[in-house]
């Protein structure tokens, strides 16, 4: 966190939807910048790019091309963070975007933290002394968020899944470390191979948390959206919709979705986190079962409301009560059963509320492209976004799961080449500092408190 | 009433091996100097185990005498028996231990005292510390007597208002039953220091004569000694040793313990003071690891000419009674006669987050303390830190800025960081996990680490260290020449690989290459290295561990980097914390009972977070701006 290596980060805000900035800043900007762009014009190499200069070309990743866009080379100490700075101005959307940044981060940047690049253009003298404070503050509010959201959105799965894991790594290194201290008591013969097994039984376990990380994320992001309506105006019909597009749903590691009744889908590369009605489904209704005091809840929970509105049916004290809540949220009216006798027209719901509506058939699927039409919109025009910390956070975990593993191969290379037992335990332990990043916790005491709860050393 | 009035440059209260090497490090550099003890026979004892070293604690044996102290060269002359722990391990944790003989020990150790120019020694009870206005200003004796001092370094190990007890036994003595200091705690508290209350234990001396040998394993020394100082060399200390014996415990000794853990004073509440958990007692052991049939039990000469032998592994303060049974339930002392009982001993020490990392206290200018009384057990710990304590008295006095060993540079600095960042709550020992750098931080380097900064200090002469340049110069010679000569794949040298289980070469390699592989050592490549320089085995040693580990010392020495950054930004003493906006409560409630020296320092506190850390960082940088 204080080390002065080389950080990335998508520096525009991501509801910006078309173009954005992936940013890198440190020792190895340009080299990264050099290993992930190649210059349209072959001749030319970002490394030897002048500063302040720009070249047009494409971000690369395995030889396939990302997407198509500028990037600008900044030399320091002339630069925004006083660092080399590589900006890369990318237009493929927020995905694409995202794509680029891990890229760069394969390459050997690290996800900067919250107010990251601020901090170090204010340490290296490139910021005015009166935005200290402002900078300190956001670094903090930024800083407090992060963890707590990283806390709330680490699925109650995951959080046990990993903590097992170093549970298993701080035993083996206590066991070393035992053997270490006091070699008279614990002996250490055969133990490299029991090693080995453990070591590549929770690589194993971390390499596919990193492959369900690579299609779902490890955290949920997306634009936090409740489907909500009084009972059979069609919310689950609605959801069954979004869902059955062929939209890439996101798929969870087993096991974690249990505990948050959300999905994450995604429209026109927008993802959509939907507060999930699945789990209600069955008890029919939000409002009725639970009551609206539930519903209210979840909107306030939400980035967006669809509200599904029954035309078939006159409005009731239900429809008032959720209208009422909508008035501050950005929503949507799905006004459901366009196929049926109408009863409540467009007219009668807009003496109510004024609100983008769409007359909508769950049944014969009409009015869902205009639906999907007015979420881009919404999105591309800024009036909906997410918040991106969750997406930071989510690339911070995989980075550190990753590292996580590359440590583990570490261990089995050190045990093939032979090395003695003492550089084990240097690797295990930069993997158990690594997983303990997404807990936020460190090493601390734990290893001492572990040596002296499993093993009888001492004189 | 008229009574002894003397002036001192640095006043040393205890003679223990903290005082020993503050009093040392002091006179040494030319201070005044009179340490106190309250009796003349325990200056440098061993009251627990009788031996140097272990462990990590070898280290910091090796780092004492690469700095100029005493300790190493002391039990070179004095050992019985020597072992390098781990030697089937990374040089890293290669660990030198020798049994001393207790009473040659002390002997020595008291005769060097006598030898020091500016080095007074005085049997009396330090009572009272003279402070004002938060100035130290020398001590007063029980007779009355006062001690100027421009320094004053507290070393009083477990001496403060201890108490030894065994069943419900308990006598208000020291170790050994020497005199307790019962009246210092007070003037301590008076002013304003914190204390805690901690305890240890110590197992029972049996005599040799009541003991079946021939029921137990016996444990050699090693063939080839490596001495403690870099001073030595093996021809110079090589001698006839004294082995130790291992026996175990069996379940009728657990049983012996098991019905009577009632009469235990831990288990009845008798006993205040938090104990160590790394040297429990068997009480603790038998409790603790239930599914455990037997433990080790070392049986260990505490010198040539006594009968006393240590018995390591159980340390108890069960009643006379209990322990005659549970020790002759061991299998070869079923007729073991007692010499002294195991007891448990309570004491006062420090709250150690009081001090600064040069040992001094925060709120009292010129006073130190080091040792034990800093919530520190082992002997080796407390050597370094009166070695550092004494350095730094020395140093405040001639205005110079504090000798601070980081833990980059050395386990002494570890440990100092150690006790004055992290708040601990039971008697600190040295491990070598808790030296995050520890592939640089090895026994056989501790005096190119650290006898720069010795010479500098004024206690390495010149002579020693011109001898380590010359060393230091071979050492990078013949890591160059390895690197660059090459070795073709010549039946000679296939023949030699193969000798040595080692893959053949397929094209030439380097001599480094070569060396790099596992079962392939320095001295294996002889023959086949014709150019060879003659050079000691000190720097040729060096070479190998250099390039064998090379990757792994890359690494670390790229952590180091950043870690000494963070070092180097120091936080101004008369920081506000209350000032720096969005620092977090807890955080400011931290910083300001810790009073970190830089932000290196700060990010070790538990309960200041690393978005605390970055706030501050930009507090000091808009700070510097103004200034």
């Amino acid at each position: 966190m204080f080390r002065e290596d080389t950080i990335a980060a998508i520096s525009t805000a991501m509801s910006d939807g078309g173009i954005g900035i992936v940013r890198i800043s440190g020792p190895d900007a340009i080299s990264i910048g050099n290993e992930i762009f190649l210059p349209a014009n072959q001749k030319k190499k970002v490394s030897d790019m002048a500063s302040y200069s720009a070249v047009y070309g494409h971000v690369v990743h395995h030889e396939k091309t990302v997407d198509e866009g500028i990037l600008l080379l900044m030399r320091g100490p002339k630069s925004y963070t006083g660092e080399d700075v590589v900006e890369i101005d990318c237009h493929g959307g927020v995905v694409v975007l995202k794509k680029v940044l891990e890229t760069a981060i394969e390459a050997g940047a690290r996800p900067a933290e919250p107010g990251e690049f601020t901090k170090r253009a204010f340490l290296n003298g490139r910021i005015d002394l009166s935005q200290a404070e402002a900078v300190m503050d956001v670094i903090h509010s930024k800083n407090e968020f992060a963890l707590e959201s990283s806390m709330k959105q680490l699925s109650g799965g995951l959080k046990r899944k990993i903590e097992e894991i170093r549970g298993k790594i701080l035993y083996e290194i206590a066991y070393i470390e035992s053997a270490l201290d006091d070699p008279e008591h614990i002996s250490l013969d055969g133990f490299a191979n029991h090693l080995e097994l453990v070591v590549t039984e929770q690589k194993e376990k971390i390499d596919h948390l990193i492959e369900t990380a690579e299609n779902g994320r490890i955290l949920k992001e997306g634009i936090r959206t409740a489907i909500v309506g009084k009972p059979n105006a069609g919310k689950s019909s609605l959801l069954n919709l979004l869902v059955g597009e062929d939209r890439a749903i996101v798929t969870e590691i087993a096991g974690t979705t249990r505990d948050t009744l959300e999905e994450t889908i995604q429209v026109k590369g927008i993802p959509l986190q939907v507060i999930d009605t699945a789990g209600i489904r069955k008890t029919e209704d939000i409002v009725e079962k639970i009551g609206i005091e539930k519903a209210k809840e979840t909107m306030d929970q939400s980035d967006l409301v669809l509200y599904v509105a029954d035309s078939s049916r006159p409005l009731d004290e239900n429809d008032f009560e959720i209208m009422d809540c909508l008035k501050e949220k950005k929503a949507i009216i799905i006004l459901n059963k366009s196929d049926l006798n109408q009863v409540t027209g467009e007219k009668e719901i807009r003496t109510h509320i004024s609100k983008d509506m769409i007359v909508f058939s769950a049944r014969e699927e009409t009015g869902l492209d205009e639906l999907y039409e007015k979420l881009e919109e919404m999105f591309f025009e800024g009036k909906l976004s997410f918040n991106d910390e969750i997406y930071i956070t989510n690339m911070r975990h995989k980075n550190s799961l990753c590292q996580a593993s590359q440590s583990l191969s570490m261990v089995l290379q050190s045990i093939m080449d032979g090395m003695p037992e003492d550089f084990f335990s240097i690797d295990l332990t930069d993997a158990y500092e690594h997983l303990g990043y997404i807990l936020g916790e460190s090493m601390g005491e734990d290893l001492v408190n572990e040596i002296f709860r499993e093993f009888c050393t001492g004189k | 009433m008229a009574h002894v009035e003397e002036k001192y440059d640095v006043i040393v209260v205890g003679a223990g091996h903290a005082g020993c090497e503050a009093a040392l490090a002091a006179a040494r550099l030319n201070m005044e100097t009179i340490m106190f003890t309250v009796s003349m026979s325990n200056v440098a004892m061993m009251p627990c185990n009788p031996n140097i070293g272990g462990s990590s604690k070898g280290h910091l044996v090796r780092e004492i005498d690469a700095l100029g102290g005493e300790m190493g060269k002391n039990i070179d002359k004095t050992y019985i028996q020597s072992k390098m722990l781990n030697k089937s391990k990374g040089p890293a944790v290669h660990s030198l231990r020798a049994q001393a003989d207790k009473e040659e020990y002390q002997k020595q150790m008291r005769k060097v005292i006598f030898d020091t120019k500016h080095l007074t020694i005085r049997q009396a009870e330090v009572t009272e510390l003279l402070i004002e206005e938060n100035i130290i200003k020398g001590v007063k004796t029980d007779s009355g007597a006062v001690y100027y001092g421009k320094a004053v370094i507290l070393t009083t190990g477990t001496y403060l208002k201890a108490r030894c007890i065994y069943g419900d036994i308990s006598h208000e003595t020291g170790p050994n039953g020497l005199p307790a200091a019962n009246q210092l705690s007070r003037s301590l508290m008076e002013h304003g220091i914190e204390l805690y209350r901690f305890k240890t234990g110590t197992p029972a001396r049996i005599d040799k004569n009541s003991i079946d040998f021939s029921q137990m394993e016996e444990q050699f020394g090693d063939e080839k000694i490596v001495p403690f100082s870099f001073t030595n060399r093996e021809e110079d200390i090589k001698r006839d040793q004294i082995s130790c014996w291992l026996t175990y415990t069996n379940e009728k000794t657990h049983e012996i313990i098991r019905k009577n853990l009632h009469r235990s004073p831990l288990f009845s509440g008798a006993i205040e003071g938090t104990g160590p958990r790394y040297c429990p007692s068997i009480e603790d052991k038998v409790v603790k690891f239930a599914d455990k049939n037997r433990h080790q039990v070392f049986i260990e000469p505490e010198g040539e000419d006594t009968n006393e032998m240590y018995i390591g592994g159980m340390s108890s303060s069960l009643p006379e009674d209990v322990q005659y049974e549970m020790y002759r339930s061991v299998k070869g002392m079923e007729h073991a006669k007692i010499i002294r009982n195991a007891y448990a001993i309570e004491y006062d020490c420090i709250n150690p987050m009081q001090l600064k990392s040069s040992l001094e206290f925060k709120k009292i200018k010129g006073l130190f303390s080091a040792g034990q009384i800093n919530g520190s057990s082992g002997y080796e710990e407390a050597g370094c830190q009166g070695l550092l304590a004494g350095i730094n008295a020395a140093r405040m006095i001639e205005g110079k800025e504090a000798v601070i060993l980081d833990r980059s540079q050395a386990y002494i600095g570890v440990l100092i960081d150690d006790l004055v960042t992290k708040e601990t709550h039971e008697p600190y020992r040295m491990m070598t996990s808790r030296a995050e750098y520890r592939l640089l931080l090895r026994q056989d380097n501790a005096d190119l680490r650290l006898t720069p900064i010795g010479y500098e200090v004024g206690l390495i002469e010149k002579d020693r260290y011109d001898k380590l340049l010359w060393k230091q110069e071979k050492i990078e010679e013949e890591i160059k020449r390895v690197s660059h000569v090459m070795i073709g794949a010549n039946k000679q040298v296939q023949e030699l690989l193969e000798a040595h289980n080692s893959t053949p070469l397929k094209t030439a390699v380097s001599l480094a290459e070569l060396i790099r592989r596992p079962e392939i050592t320095y001295d294996i490549l002889g023959p086949i290295d014709k150019d060879r320089p003659d050079l000691p085995d000190e720097v040729t040693q060096q070479v190998e561990i250099h390039i064998k580990y090379e990757g792994y010392i890359k690494r670390q020495l790229k952590q180091v980097e950043q870690f000494k950054k963070m070092e180097a930004k120091l936080i101004p003493e008369d920081i506000c914390y209350e000032k720096v906006n969005s620092l977090r409560k807890e955080a400011v409630q931290k910083l300001n009972a810790f009073r970190p020296r830089s932000i290196g320092q700060a990010s070790r506190i538990s309960g200041v977070s690393p978005a605390d850390i970055s706030v501050l960082l930009i507090y000091l940088g808009s700070h510097n701006h103004v200034s």
